[in-house]
């Protein structure tokens, strides 16, 4: 009888500590993603009311242009920006281990800035140096009396807004590189040092595999990154209108669904389209970037 | 490795949460209670029953004089105890007001809302038909532009609190300087632009980056009525005569690079107004207020003159913005917040607004002396009141919005925005707008032809 009474109480033991996390984790975490599916298996109509459609906003998002052409944009960027951000914030991240650059610290905080700088000051602030009328780009046109192209015109404003998300986020990728970069042994420097390698090859053969953890990090939150693009585009359109449309990036494209067009029920499916193809892709890269380690 | 994928795991949930909460935040709570809500009549006695008796109101509105009305409401009722919410300008508002209706929950007693999205709340039920009380009794105290705005079907669903009878505002030290003459129809206008270009390759006629409001009042002034709505049967066509006529001179301004890429209400628009590089604006009644405190620089150099005509010696005119005060069909109170929508719009809370620089919709005031007589410093002493006035009561009839209205203006910049910054010719941009508000419109099952 003892037997069975003690392991019960063992057992609820157990979930005494873990059930206020579960509670929390619960309520914040699955219980959004739950009711969004929910939400996406209805549709609530000006005229008609609400009604339950089945996976009809699914069938809906994956035939939807708008949609696909959003998710192409984010893509063209994931694949042209983050190798651009990742490639300088790794040469800078070398460049201050080295030991070899004078004032050191200055460059790193310096570089890390406008990290702590919040998105939206940055992008308001890129926004008047984009300007072409009264802006930095307007300025230096009068000045050398030449015709700059106007980064806000729309085959251009995918450029521009990869350049303040590279401004952004050059400093804290390079502090990710460069903590990784801090924690190899100097031994094995002094080491190589003794062999006759060269600065490259120290490089090629210790610093990069030693840091191969942080990059994939790195790369991994930069696709993220990539496919959640809001502020600087939700900002600029203020200023170019006309160059963003309002399916410009997935994540836009579910605000602007919920926000002006009253469409919850497909908004919530545009999200979770998203954010599977995003856990996908996230998932594909890290299982590469583990391979061989 | 394990830590990273708890992260990435975490980072995920993290954007699925931040989706997903701002979703909840707005869906659910389906709207079952159409139940007997109408033929509850209320009587003028009950209005002045309610307003003595007092009680409390929430007000939800961005109108800025309308905090000096509340104080001489309450020093009038002292039992009503007002409360006076800005919950956004336009669209924020009405995004508030949406979630609130659909959560059943934190509904106010009043609402401003503007006329271009007033059928979208009136056809959702989910305001009081304002001729349950009576109103329909005022309609001679308000213009009739006004007035059209705020019935849908047969209902009135607001009292009109103000209104934007459209004019021509012009800088007028920009015309002498270039001996360019004022013009009087779009087709002058026109020429102007071109003028003023070639001699002052930084000053442009007007700003434009694309604006739906702006282009439908234009329409809306040329007679076209691209928006045809019978209950839920509506037609959308953006190529009527009126749409080509607009097409026609404006395609020739864009494409000849004749206005200046500067969206209105930024900076840079503030700048320009100031500095002569913009040398008009076609806006509604509302504006000088903003002239003085956005562009101080412009004083007593700009000058009002009618709107340019499309037809030579014409007056036709169109409204621009105005909006009206609603109630809600879940306000507690309706025959009190009756008694402050007229009190605010019709009673003596409108000399208030007028004194604090509103633009009325009441035609006591439109037509008094006072009002009319009024000098503005910033016009260089012009009785800018007059022409408003006359603007008022030329406004094209017969005019109506989308009742989803709010939703289409929200994607106008996604089509008509392409021939502002590419090839695209103008005439298609309304097409693709016009196919892209049909398909919205189905899509909430309308019937949309």
């Amino acid at each position: 009888m003892a037997d069975i009474a003690v392991p019960r109480r063992r057992s609820w033991t157990g979930w005494r500590f873990v059930g206020p996390f579960m509670a929390v984790f619960a309520l914040v975490f699955l219980a959004p993603i739950v009711y969004s599916i929910y939400l996406s298996l209805f549709k609530n109509r000006l005229i008609g009311g609400n009604s339950f459609v089945g996976l009809d906003n699914y069938q809906q998002a994956l035939t939807d242009p708008n949609f696909w052409s959003s998710v192409g944009r984010v893509s063209i960027f994931l694949v042209v920006q983050v190798p651009i951000m990742l490639f300088i914030a790794l040469l800078v991240a070398l460049a201050i281990d080295s030991g070899r650059l004078y004032g050191k610290s200055f460059f790193r905080i310096s570089i890390f800035l406008p990290y702590a700088v919040p998105a939206v000051v940055a992008t308001l602030m890129w926004g008047f140096i984009y300007g072409t009328q009264f802006g930095l780009v307007g300025n230096i046109n009068d000045a050398f009396n030449i015709t700059l192209p106007d980064p806000l015109s729309p085959s251009l404003i995918l450029t521009s807004i990869g350049n303040i998300v590279t401004w952004e986020f050059v400093g804290y990728n390079m502090l990710i590189f460069y903590s990784a970069l801090r924690t190899i042994p100097t031994t094995l420097y002094e080491s190589a040092e003794i062999d006759g390698a060269g600065e490259l090859r120290i490089i090629r053969s210790i610093k990069l595999p030693a840091i191969r953890g942080a990059l994939v990090i790195a790369t991994i939150f930069s696709i993220i990154g990539s496919f959640q693009l809001f502020n600087e585009p939700s900002i600029l359109q203020n200023v170019a209108p006309n160059a963003i449309t309002t399916y410009f990036t997935p994540n836009l494209y579910a605000y602007s669904l919920s926000f002006s067009g009253q469409q919850y029920n497909y908004s919530a499916t545009v999200a979770i389209v998203m954010g599977v193809i995003t856990m996908v892709i996230a998932y594909v890269v890290q299982l590469r970037g583990t391979k061989e380690s | 490795m394990t830590t990273f994928t708890r992260r990435r795991l975490l980072g995920l949930a993290a954007l699925a949460t931040a989706t997903t909460l701002t979703l909840a935040a707005c869906g659910g709570g389906d709207d079952d209670s159409s139940s007997g809500t109408s033929g509850t009549t209320v009587s003028d006695a009950d209005v002045t029953a309610a307003l003595q008796k007092g009680g409390n109101l929430t007000v939800w509105a961005w109108e800025p004089t309308l905090k000096q009305v509340v104080a001489n409401f309450q020093k009038t009722y002292p039992n009503v105890k007002i409360n006076l919410v800005n919950a956004g300008t336009g669209n924020d508002q009405y995004t508030a007001l949406q979630n609130a209706f659909a959560a059943g929950s934190g509904i106010p007693d009043v609402a401003q809302i503007e006329y271009y999205a007033l059928p979208q709340f009136a056809l959702g039920k989910s305001i009081t038909d304002l001729n349950q009380m009576g109103a329909s009794s005022l309609k001679a105290d308000f213009s009739p532009g006004p007035w059209a705005s705020v019935q849908s079907g047969s209902g009135t669903y607001g009292l009109p609190m103000d209104s934007g009878p459209m004019a021509m505002f012009y800088n007028k030290d920009v015309f002498d300087k270039y001996k360019i003459t004022v013009p009087t129809t779009w087709t002058e206008f026109l020429d102007a632009a071109r003028k003023l270009h070639a001699a002052d390759p930084k000053a442009y006629i007007a700003n434009d980056t694309g604006d739906a409001g702006f282009v439908t009042s234009l329409i809306w002034q040329a007679g076209g009525k691209p928006y045809q709505v019978d209950g839920t049967n509506v037609t959308i066509n953006l190529n009527d005569a009126g749409s080509q006529e607009f097409v026609k001179v404006w395609q020739a301004l864009i494409s000849e690079k004749l206005l200046a890429p500067i969206s209105s209400w930024s900076d840079q628009w503030y700048q320009g107004l100031g500095n002569g590089s913009i040398a008009t604006l076609n806006t509604g009644a509302w504006m000088p207020a903003n002239f003085t405190s956005g562009a101080p620089a412009g004083s007593g150099k700009w000058r009002v003159a009618a709107l340019p005509q499309w037809t030579a010696g014409g007056t036709a005119s169109a409204e621009n913005g105005g909006s009206s005060l609603a109630i809600p069909e879940k306000s507690s109170n309706k025959a009190l917040a009756y008694g402050f929508l007229k009190y605010a719009n019709d009673g003596d809370g409108v000399q208030t607004r007028v004194d604090n620089g509103a633009f009325p919709a009441t035609v006591k005031q439109l037509n008094s002396d006072a009002f009319l007589n009024t000098e503005f410093k910033y016009f260089g002493g012009q009785k800018a009141n007059e022409i408003f006035a006359a603007s008022s009561k030329n406004v094209t009839p017969g005019w109506s919005y989308l009742p989803f209205q709010v939703y289409a203006n929200s994607i106008f910049n996604d089509s008509v925005g392409k021939a502002y910054v590419s090839s695209t010719p103008l005439a298609d941009g309304l097409k693709a707008w016009q196919d892209q508000s049909a398909a919205y419109g189905k899509e909430q099952g309308f019937t949309v032809k």
